[in-house]
């Protein structure tokens, strides 16, 4: 799927936090970086709509986030930081079976599409357990199962794994890079972007390298470097 | 006070969650317009005989009810003093059978059955401008939200402690407050993400 971010320009009340951003994701793995501030978090919002820039646009597959968010969040999943806030439901079967209330499927239908999707997470036993007494790991697991069992064509993480220790953390990283969906993973794990079709660097709001993986993760590094020295 | 579904197969579990729901709600009118002690000891008897039925255990109800207590027994003592010992007696019992028989059916009921039941209830209510869905979602939230908020709690008295400011109130709830809003961001958020605003 492809998706266009033209002459984006985004403020959150005097402050800009994204600057004159132009962009073509149509590669299946790409990645964002960048120091806390640099407008990570708000261009992975802006993919699905959840954040609508005040100039302008972003469209998915043609369509405008900011007139058809709905069908734009149909087709792009979002996964954050942090699972216990989008955990919505008391239980772990019910928190997925949420994402497919609206999807006009059949009790059965959903039930199985449930129990698939908590099995190819390793979940299945905990089911019926209450989601918040889940590990770090488990919970981001369960927010990513809760949000692939929609099906979306895109999947889009903000720093998924920056919460989670390092087994955990490599195992959602794992579950990602083997995902049949696209993806865009903003995280400050670089290691994580090695096998990235592209990797997009952020600066002060403005896209300062969108190279493969080694040329723009070199180009970050020189970043952090020239930072740290100052 | 809020149970976590205990899974089951008793006539109890199987049992449709609308009529689960019907059945609280009769208990809880009855015990409020004649709690006298017949009605008292029928009550109690439905929900023991429900629990026993159900195979949660008596344990697991009583943790549910166990929170009341911070609120009956101001209540016991004001109704002592206002209306007397008996109707003190029977108000706290009447209390302690509504709360436990709240816990018997969130115990054993998938909270999305409760939901489809409410759904269903408020449907009809929909001309005059509720949405059943969205009511149904905030009572989700609202069980969701309790060991969130419990866990948010206990982080902000380690931090307290930490500190050396146990005894500080105002320590505990500044952070405690901004703490919560944030997560109401970010689960509000979460909730766009997932498209519950989307007609």
């Amino acid at each position: 799927m492809v998706i266009e971010v033209r002459a984006v320009t985004h403020r959150f009340g005097q402050r800009i936090v994204l600057r004159d951003v132009d962009l073509v994701l149509a590669e299946r793995r790409i990645g964002v970086v960048g120091a806390n501030g640099s407008g990570k978090s708000t261009l992975a919002r802006l993919l699905n709509g959840l954040v609508v820039p005040v100039q302008g646009s972003v469209l998915v597959d043609g369509l405008d986030t900011a007139r058809h968010g709905a069908a734009v969040r149909r087709r792009v999943g979002f996964v954050f930081t942090d699972p216990d806030a989008q955990i919505v439901m008391p239980t772990v079967a019910e928190d997925v079976a949420f994402s497919l209330r609206r999807s006009g499927l059949d009790r059965a239908t959903r039930a199985a599409r449930v129990a698939a999707v908590l099995e190819r997470f390793g979940l299945e036993e905990h089911a019926d357990h209450p989601a918040h007494l889940l590990s770090g790991g488990q919970k981001q697991l369960l927010a990513l199962a809760a949000v692939l069992v929609t099906e979306p064509a895109v999947l889009v993480c903000d720093e998924p794994t920056t919460l989670l220790d390092a087994r955990n953390g490599r195992r959602v990283a794992d579950l990602l890079r083997d995902l049949p969906q696209q993806v865009v993973l903003v995280t400050h794990h670089v290691e994580q972007l090695a096998a990235f079709d592209r990797v997009l660097v952020l600066e002060g709001g403005r896209v300062v390298a969108d190279a493969p993986p080694e040329s723009a993760l070199s180009a970050y590094t020189a970043l952090v470097t020239e930072a740290s020295s100052t | 006070m809020i149970g976590l579904y205990v899974p089951g197969t008793s006539p109890v579990h199987r049992a449709p969650a609308g009529g689960k729901l019907a059945g609280l709600a009769v208990l809880l009118l009855a015990l409020a317009a004649a709690p006298t002690p017949a009605a008292l000891a029928i009550g109690a008897a439905v929900v023991l005989l429900a629990i026993a039925l159900a195979g949660i255990g008596v344990r697991i109800v009583a943790a549910q009810v166990r929170p009341l207590l911070w609120v009956l027994v101001p209540v016991a003592a004001l109704q002592t003093w206002l209306a007397g010992l008996g109707t003190a007696a029977r108000v706290s019992a009447g209390l302690l059978l509504a709360v436990a028989a709240a816990a018997v059916v969130t115990l054993t009921t998938r909270t999305e059955d409760l939901l489809d039941a409410i759904v269903g209830v408020l449907r009809p209510l929909r001309h005059l401008g509720v949405e059943p869905d969205r009511v149904a979602l905030v009572l989700a939230l609202a069980v969701r939200t309790v060991p969130v908020l419990a866990g948010l709690g206990k982080e902000v008295r380690d931090a307290r402690a930490a500190r050396g400011a146990e005894r500080s109130v105002r320590a505990f709830a500044v952070p405690f407050v901004i703490r919560s809003l944030r997560y109401a961001d970010r689960l509000g958020e979460a909730l766009a993400a997932r498209g519950v605003d989307d007609a």
